[in-house]
């Protein structure tokens, strides 16, 4: 099948390779020859591992995006960034206080920030990253712990980022400082935390456990079903 | 965007679309009536791929000789260890561990963090990166019975009727008693959890769950929570040590039969290294990347099932490895999504699956492998799409789901599969997916207890690569459970056990030998190498060029 399949010329660190029309980045590069071993990873769009930097044919300007998520074209030149070397200061989460003084002290490169939105435009996630900075200069730590939510750690921002910013590692705290501090507490499930704690389903749990096949079974299908 | 022949059948689904909405809308009533056990079992055997002649075949060596097991599972546990076992000098240590884990993935991340909370020595080695696991993929859910009208005793009974009866009773407890527990510990730790204004848990159901129990946190459910516990393992640098493009190879024991270490192998330097440790978690996850049956995948790079072939060399038995999950709703069109997760949350927020002429044909939230070759019987009736690449699927009706839930409930509830679609030019608002089971999940793996311990002292398991919690058959939303309960009793045992004071003895690869020479008594005669660590997609023209192949293990 594969000499029937329109083929594309892309550039892989430079050098020249002929590879099917529909390949991601991903798959062009192990079309070409490359057992991949960095810059792989979930190979759906979930890790972050595969971050790239390519430029179209006829262009001058850089474009971001993920390998196992961007399609070749004809002419394409691809280099993968398989490693970010950014800082990422060790806390303890539960010493620290959710508001922007734990920014002030962990990541001070936030506020050297100069609303220039280069990482927002090369987020391969779309996320208006320059926006949760800017969220955080003002404060609002849940509004940047939901803009950056969507976040999966490429790294692309941070690299292309005047201001020496490490925008996902940034948005990571926000992000742990709202599930732990901001977000509203779930009182149900502390209830019925206690409830197993105090033993209150073992009986049942017991019985269940001591029941045949058959009794099992009869019991599974004649259970109450509802849900909305 | 798809093709015009497809426009037709898009037409239909559109046509049928309203009806199925007020079925949806009719309360205390499924839109489809769910199957009996005797229709359930007679989908499932004519149907499942599981139940195909050639599915299965006898391992002819290990504990669990004599026992019919998948095919490509008896491929790597009767293939050579990767290098003979005199290849190593045990008396030079690189890396000593009071707890060394073997997989980077949520359930290896929570193993550590609780070594650590007792002030271990925790060493974590991983094959790709740390975070590069089937956890980060997890979009739909986690499962907790923390609702007023839900129960711990209801859940065990969903886990176990979904697992055919066969999940063994003591892990099934663990599991729903420590799924509250485990949400209040993955939040205390700064996981943001879909919420309800006043604070409650928004829930939904899922396939096989007899109430809404669904935790989420958006699609990116297990991103969320591995991506919390790695910055959470970053932050403990003085008690876990992280070692990562280092797949183990072979486990090591003692002269007392005890775990104690492991061989790790650098996959860029091709450096190995020996690792002398006191515990050894096994959290190496599932066998995706294995193509059982030449599925597609929707699993990591690396799940391989490394650790199945480490532990049953040593000694492990394993339980269910003669049962695999295919997710009913990977993607088959475009060409280059084939495969992905398409996650049960779609169906859980009211998408229904109908086949080309727009009928709905099974009731959208059966357990996984149900609802799985309920899709399959569609497709061999005929009732399928082609796409152009040849592949055929039916139809997962996005658009319903704003339809129910309002505008703005895709974007908010479902943001990776409204990006993944689009970046292919389909808004899944307006136009529905084409989708067909897709390999997902290893029911099975290396038997454990209560504690995550095996038969062999000292070495635990968690997450995919154990088996007895899920039976033959996992429910959506309790493998994100699975890596964290076991996760956490995997490392707090084996704490423990550090703890209570353990003896090494000399390190010996003697059960590696003895597996080989035992391999050649059986007269099994194979070039294949185990474990494979990570698959090969280079085309075989290409291949056949590549004359000085530094690079084995492969199934190609």
């Amino acid at each position: 099948m594969s000499e029937e399949r329109k083929m594309v010329t892309v550039y892989i660190l430079g050098e020249q390779f002929s590879v099917p029309e529909s390949s991601t980045i991903m798959t062009a590069l192990e079309y070409s020859g490359f057992q991949l071993k960095r810059g792989v990873g979930c190979r759906e769009g979930f890790c972050g591992a595969c971050a790239t930097v390519y430029r179209e044919k006829g262009e001058y300007k850089l474009k971001g995006g993920l390998a196992c998520q961007t399609v070749v074209s004809d002419g394409m030149t691809i280099a993968r960034i398989p490693f970010v070397p950014a800082e990422k200061p060790a806390f303890d989460i539960e010493e620290l206080k959710p508001d922007v003084s734990t920014f002030v002290e962990l990541y001070p490169s936030v506020f050297r920030c100069v609303s220039c939105n280069t990482c927002t435009k090369i987020c391969p996630q779309d996320i208006n990253v320059m926006d949760y900075i800017q969220d955080i200069i003002k404060g609002d730590i849940a509004s940047a712990a939901h803009t950056s939510f969507d976040c999966i750690r490429c790294g692309l921002c941070a690299l292309r980022c005047p201001a020496e910013i490490v925008q996902f590692n940034v948005g990571m705290l926000a992000q742990r400082l709202y599930g732990k501090y901001l977000a509203p507490r779930s009182e149900e499930l502390d209830k019925r935390i206690n409830e197993i704690e105090n033993g209150e389903y073992r009986k049942d749990i017991d019985r269940l456990k001591s029941l045949g096949k058959d009794e099992l079974v009869e019991e599974y299908y004649g259970r109450d079903i509802s849900i909305t | 965007m798809y093709p015009d022949y497809m426009k037709t059948s898009l037409g239909k689904v559109a046509g049928t679309r309203e009806q199925r909405l007020r079925l949806a809308r009719e309360k205390g009533k499924e839109v489809f009536t769910a199957l009996s056990e005797s229709q359930r079992e007679n989908v499932l055997s004519t149907y499942h791929p599981d139940y195909k002649d050639d599915a299965r075949r006898e391992v002819r060596i290990g504990p669990n000789k004599g026992e019919l097991l998948t095919d490509r599972v008896v491929d790597i546990l009767e293939s050579r260890p990767r290098d003979p076992a005199d290849t190593f000098d045990l008396s030079k240590v690189d890396y000593e561990a009071d707890i060394l884990i073997l997989g980077g993935g949520s359930a290896g991340l929570s193993a550590a963090i609780e070594g650590a909370e007792k002030g271990l020595n925790v060493l974590i080695a991983t094959k790709l990166r740390l975070g590069d696991a089937n956890s980060m993929m997890a979009q739909g859910g986690i499962q907790a019975a923390d609702q007023k009208d839900d129960n711990p005793v209801l859940h065990y009974l969903d886990v176990i009727g979904g697992g055919h009866f066969d999940n063994k009773p003591e892990l099934v407890e663990a599991l729903v008693n420590d799924a509250p527990s485990s949400i209040r510990w993955l939040e205390n730790l700064g996981v943001m959890f879909d919420k309800n204004p006043d604070g409650s848990m928004s829930v939904k159901a899922g396939g096989g769950t007899c109430r809404n129990r669904m935790h989420s946190a958006k699609d990116y459910t297990g991103a969320a929570i591995c991506k919390t516990l790695r910055d959470e393992v970053y932050n403990r640098p003085d008690n876990i040590r992280y070692i990562e493009f280092s797949p183990a190879t072979e486990l090591i024991l003692d002269d007392k039969g005890q775990a104690a270490g492991a061989v790790l192998y650098h996959l860029e330097t091709k450096e190995y290294s020996i690792v002398k440790a006191k515990t050894v978690i096994i959290a190496t996850g599932g066998f995706g990347r294995l193509h059982i049956r030449n599925f597609e995948t929707t699993n990591h790079y690396g799940a391989t099932a490394d650790g199945l072939v480490l532990g049953y060399r040593a000694g492990a038995r394993l339980l269910y490895m003669d049962s695999v999950q295919y997710h009913p709703t990977g993607a088959v069109f475009p060409e280059q999504v084939v495969g992905f997760l398409c996650t049960e949350k779609i169906r859980g927020l009211g998408a229904q699956p109908v086949n080309k002429d727009g009928e709905l044909f099974v009731y959208p939230l059966e357990p996984r492998d149900v609802e799985a070759a309920s899709i399959i019987q569609e497709c061999e009736r005929g009732n399928g799409v082609k796409t152009p690449s040849g592949l055929t699927g039916v139809w997962l009706d996005t658009p319903l789901i704003e339809m129910i839930n309002g505008e703005g409930t895709i974007e908010a509830s479902l943001p990776a599969m409204l990006r993944q679609f689009s970046r292919f030019d389909i808004d899944i608002r307006k136009q529905p997916i084409l989708i067909y089971p897709t390999l997902h999940y290893q029911n099975g793996g290396l038997e454990i207890n209560e504690k995550a311990e095996t038969t062999i002292p000292g070495l635990y398991v968690a997450g995919e690569a154990s088996g007895g919690v899920h039976g033959r058959n996992r429910l959506m939303g309790n493998s994100q459970l699975d890596i964290i309960v076991f996760g956490r009793r995997a490392g707090q045992n084996a704490a423990e056990r550090v703890l209570g004071g353990v003896t090494t003895g000399k390190l010996s690869l003697d059960h590696v030998r003895r597996y080989s020479e035992e391999l050649d008594s059986l007269g099994i005669v194979t070039e294949r190498i185990s474990p494979v660590i990570l698959p090969d997609y280079i085309p075989d023209h290409v291949k056949a060029k590549q004359i000085t192949l530094e690079y084995f293990g492969t199934l190609s």
